[in-house]
């Protein structure tokens, strides 16, 4: 499973990335979270506010930051 | 392909979900009337409370500086936080209706002229983060919004504030809240108009007009009447959550000048009479950075001791409306030329207000 988060560097991209991971940690099932930073790689999401949260390739969330919660919720969906 | 996930409270096995769906929106109206009702209750009782802390319990007279001061303090400051709970809660709300897909899709097609407009007002409701603007901009180029439109949307977005209109409504009533929603409005759509006139897509980095090989758009997300208001609830704790401590720290500092500063201080530096104040005032506001929250107490106080309302008004649209930061996130995608552009059209708008209602009021 690979969770990647969208975002240029931002405060909330920040957040968004340590959720994610603390989200991993607490379930344990080795998902791999990685941030795209380039505007580019960005782009090819189609989304237009950032963070964003991808899910193996699908956008899960658009300009917010989910909570480590809801984050476990969406994995385990 | 790829879908936003349904709020949490929708997933879940399906035919379940359906059942508990009318209990869900009943408990919610509740909770919504019961929050209400609450919030009003603390609301009417705030002016009887500070005026017995002060004079009863504290024992100090308005007629005395640390009186004034303080009695200042204790009613705007939880009157201010109260207001702006309600109103962040209200506008979360209202913006699950307008995500920056659906704010899209409404502007692409638009011809100029209703295109600024359209792109103002959404500019107010649509929820914006000034780290989204490189995203936001990408994807208005990529269906093809006029240059000038986009500029509408991202020069009205951050300087139409909610939070500033909440303060300005709450510390000056409703005709300034008014007039600073008037202006923000004006300004954003005859800048975004004249930039696009000046056909200046030449100085837009080339590579924003290369296509993008991607996928199927991202669906818009679906949310149920308990999903939006759990979703204003989140938009209170994360917008007061992070202003609460500015809006004290500016209403403390109102409060000082409020009881310590002599009246009509103000009015030689920043009064009507001194034409060369506005601009003075928009080139100091022009590259500091503060959100709305701190500033306008502070501008309040000032206002109060013979300051005039457009010297003023203009400060706080070039502190929250144009910012450093932003101007260098959008460096990305605008070259020097064009956000030079941006800036002197955008502060030659606030000045044009400012000096508008120094002469009018």
């Amino acid at each position: 499973m690979k969770i990647q988060v969208l975002g240029t560097g931002c405060a909330k991209c920040k957040q968004l990335t340590a959720n994610a991971e603390k989200a991993v940690q607490e379930l344990g099932n080795g998902a791999i979270v990685e941030k795209v930073e380039d505007i580019r790689e960005i782009m090819k999401f189609r989304v237009l506010s950032t963070p964003a949260l991808v899910i193996d390739g699908q956008v899960k969330s658009i300009g917010r930051v989910l909570s480590p919660e809801a984050i476990k919720d969406l994995l385990r969906a | 392909m790829s879908s936003v996930a349904h709020s949490v409270r929708q997933t879940g096995s399906g035919s379940k979900v359906e059942a508990r769906k009318p209990r869900f929106r009943a408990r919610t109206l509740v909770q919504l009337v019961l929050g209400l009702a609450l919030w009003l209750a603390l609301y009417r009782v705030i002016e009887p409370f500070a005026g017995w802390l002060t004079h009863r319990v504290l024992g100090l007279s308005e007629q005395e500086r640390l009186g004034a001061a303080i009695a200042f303090f204790l009613y705007e400051a939880p009157k201010v936080l109260l207001l702006l709970v309600l109103v962040v809660f209200g506008v979360g709300i209202v913006r699950t209706y307008f995500t920056p897909e659906r704010t899209r899709a409404l502007l692409a097609g638009r011809r100029e002229s209703v295109g600024n407009v359209l792109a103002a007002l959404l500019g107010v409701v649509t929820p914006f983060c000034s780290c989204s603007a490189v995203p936001l901009f990408l994807g208005f180029v990529e269906v093809g919004i006029p240059l000038g439109v986009t500029l509408s949307f991202l020069i009205s977005a951050p300087m139409v504030n909610e939070v500033a209109l909440v303060l300005l409504f709450g510390l000056f009533g409703w005709k300034v809240a008014a007039l600073y929603l008037g202006t923000g409005l004006v300004i954003a759509i005859v800048a975004g108009w004249v930039l696009g006139r000046l056909k200046l897509e030449r100085w837009v980095e080339s590579w924003v007009y290369e296509p993008i090989a991607a996928g199927a758009a991202v669906e818009d997300e679906r949310l149920d009447f308990a999903g939006r208001v759990g979703r204003g609830v989140a938009s209170v704790r994360e917008v007061v959550g992070k202003v609460w401590v500015y809006v004290l720290v500016g209403i403390a500092v109102g409060a000082g000048i409020h009881g310590y500063v002599p009246e009509g201080l103000m009015a030689g530096i920043m009064g009507k009479e001194a034409w060369w104040s506005v601009p003075l005032a928009v080139i100091i506001g022009v590259p500091m950075y503060s959100n709305a929250a701190g500033i306008v107490p502070v501008v309040q106080a000032l206002l109060g001791k013979g300051a005039a309302l457009g010297t003023v008004l203009a400060f706080m649209m070039s502190v929250i409306g144009l910012s450093l930061p932003e101007m260098i996130i959008l460096r990305k995608v605008l070259k020097p030329p064009l956000i030079a552009a941006f800036v002197g059209i955008v502060a030659t708008g606030i000045l044009i207000v400012g000096w508008l209602f120094n002469a009018l009021l």
